[in-house]
């Protein structure tokens, strides 16, 4: 790649011992930021990505983290900072995507197909302002691929504010979103607003995405929005558990993505989500297991009780 | 037995056919306390339940039903019958304040509809789980106890209330004899074993109304008995007045008080002995109507215009159920 950064640094080598390894890592401010910014992201990420996989909303999400790419190439295009393209495109497709939602089946199908709609519009503007944009996109690789180079203080705080924000509507919403996840019906019974949190969740989720994506790409979002809650959904069925242990393997992800990438040439993003998919096939094969063991246990019982 | 329900189904005229487990008659008829019928002794019992006055609902620009008075008081076990499309789950919609009933009005407790939903434990209608099937029955029926708070749990007295909440849902657990399979997730479960856990559920705040729609379907009829004899004893124990939508309702003949039929647009309600008759059936649907009995107490309604698919496709769009 030629990073000017990573040549003029030296070359990095892994040795046996990792404490020295860490401290060497930390000696650097452009790795500090990049833990506290990944730290921030991973958290915000299991958070989110466990709702969102809950709600089998996967889809949408996707979806609005695609729309990083128009918009950080229109914001490049109209002169603005990226972040802000991040976030408003992010936002804008998140609103779109939860107008057309609904409770009812029909309303859902409905969803998929303006989700497929809005990608494919955002793709397709991404690719326009990108011919449109005269000089040459330099990030354009960052952009889809992520980078852990070249983040400031700034940055970070920035992040940390989007995602204290996230966090905070979801700790005052959490239990009725749950609620109106699993059950729309008894929830609106229960007088929770079901309309407003779909797509309030949505914006949430926009935002979560938007964040994210300045650390994986936003192809890569999914590394840490999906393959986290999702191998946590798969080793356990209890919520409060899930959710702390869909976080703790998104900073796992995170940390040793970092470094990891740190000591080798190749992209941050290819060892975040390999991890995470390692992770993800590594659960799903323990629940798999659970399950027999769980099965034979249970052949077992009637005989049991038959003797008695 | 389930070769004969087919059997009887797929003959159009017969609406009612799937058989009921005891001699239903026999106890229905002698039954200790047949509560009143009518307006006749509202005023001697003490506040409605449920107390519904020239109420009308429409869904969709569409009018379910109209002029409809209802009573339902405290310990009361009443069914409430009809045809799909009859505006049965509206019926507990309105009474949740989640349906317009203007001009009349839907009192609940004393007050407006809507005013005392935490007062209500209502199980919806349900075409499958979704997500939730992934949740432990447990889980379930603790989102019952505390699912739509706002906000994290307070960190003072925390602890304590976690312990009264845990208690609470074994408590409720232990009530729908759910307590050995309770820990296992609802995909694991059989369809009895989920009504149980939702049951519990919807028991878990101790609600002074409880209102079931359609818990009986797609149950077999060991099961239909034992899930319409729990609601009973629920029913009486905590003196719940319980609302619970069927489509036929030879399983519940032993336990009812009373059904509300609905049809035609207009509700009527009394004893099934008064209601469930040619004459009054007849009457409510413009159309001819025989009820036969059979030797063992079953009832049987001919000659409904629209024959309830009891197995037939759910359709999205349809108001209800």
């Amino acid at each position: 790649m030629g990073d000017p950064m990573l040549s003029s640094m030296g070359n990095p080598t892994l040795s046996w011992n990792l404490v020295s390894d860490v401290r060497e890592l930390l000696d650097y401010q452009f790795m500090v930021n990049a833990l506290q910014a990944g730290t921030i992201v991973a958290v915000m990420a299991g958070v989110v990505g466990w709702y969102m996989v809950l709600r089998r909303q996967s889809f949408a999400g996707l979806t609005i983290a695609v729309m990083a790419f128009p918009g950080a190439s229109g914001a490049a295009l109209a002169g603005l900072p990226s972040a802000l393209g991040y976030y408003l495109a992010c936002g804008i497709a998140a609103l779109t995507i939860g107008r057309a939602g609904g409770s009812s089946s029909r309303a859902r199908s409905a969803e998929s197909a303006t989700i497929g709609v809005v990608q494919v519009a955002g793709l397709a503007a991404g690719f326009l302002f990108l011919s449109l944009y005269s000089g040459v996109l330099e990030q354009l690789e960052t952009l889809l691929f992520g980078t852990f180079l070249g983040i400031d203080q700034s940055q970070v705080l920035t992040l940390l504010v989007v995602a204290l924000f996230v966090l905070a509507v979801l700790a005052f919403v959490g239990r009725p979103l749950l609620l109106a996840s699993l059950d729309p019906e008894l929830a609106r019974a229960c007088r929770v607003p079901v309309r407003a949190l779909d797509i309030g969740f949505l914006l949430v989720l926009g935002f979560a995405v938007a964040a994210t994506s300045q650390i994986t790409g936003a192809l890569l979002v999914f590394a840490l929005l999906v393959a986290p809650p999702a191998a946590a959904q798969a080793l356990t069925p209890r919520p409060g558990l899930s959710l702390v242990l869909s976080v703790a393997f998104a900073l796992l992800v995170t940390w040793v993505g970092l470094g990891i990438s740190y000591f080798s040439i190749y992209p941050l993003g290819f060892f975040i989500t390999s991890l995470a998919f390692a992770l993800y096939v590594l659960c799903q094969l323990a629940r798999h297991g659970a399950a027999r063991l769980a099965r034979r246990a249970r052949m077992h019982e009637p005989a049991a009780g038959a003797a008695v | 037995m389930s070769g004969a329900q087919a059997s009887a189904r797929s003959n159009p005229p017969v609406a009612e056919a799937s058989a009921g487990t005891g001699p239903a008659a026999a106890q229905a008829s002698a039954r200790s306390n047949p509560p009143a019928a009518q307006a006749s002794a509202r005023t001697s019992q003490p506040v409605a339940a449920i107390e519904l006055r020239g109420a009308r609902a429409s869904m969709g620009g569409r009018e379910v039903w109209s002029d409809v008075d209802l009573v339902v008081h405290p310990g009361e076990f009443v069914a409430v019958l009809g045809s799909n499309g009859s505006g049965k789950s509206t019926l507990l919609k309105a009474i949740l304040g989640l349906v317009e009933t203007e001009p009349g009005t839907v009192g609940v407790l004393g007050g407006p509809a809507g005013s005392a939903n935490r007062e209500i434990g209502y199980l919806p209608q349900r075409h499958g789980f979704g997500s939730a099937l992934a949740l432990r029955g447990v889980d379930l029926v603790r989102l019952g106890l505390d699912g739509a708070s706002w906000g994290l749990p307070s960190p003072i007295g925390r602890r304590a209330s976690r312990r009264q909440a845990r208690a609470r849902v074994q408590e409720v657990i232990e009530l729908v004899g759910a307590s050995a399979y309770a820990g296992r997730t609802l995909s694991e479960l059989s369809g009895g074993e989920q009504q149980r856990i939702l049951i519990a559920q919807a028991l878990v705040r101790r609600p002074r109304i409880l209102m079931l729609d359609e818990p009986l379907d797609s149950l077999d009829l060991p099961n239909q008995a034992a899930v319409t004899a729990l609601v009973q004893h629920i029913c009486r124990a905590e003196n719940v007045a319980v609302l619970l939508v069927a489509h036929d309702v030879n399983p519940l003949l032993a336990y009812l008080d009373q059904v509300i039929y609905l049809a035609g647009g207009r509700a009527l309600q009394g004893p099934v002995e008064q209601v469930i008759t040619g004459p009054t059936l007849s009457e409510l649907y413009g159309v001819a109507i025989e009820v036969l009995r059979t030797r063992d107490g079953r009832l049987v309604v001919v000659g409904q215009p629209e024959a309830p698919h009891l197995h037939g496709p759910r359709h999205g769009a349809r108001p209800d159920g």
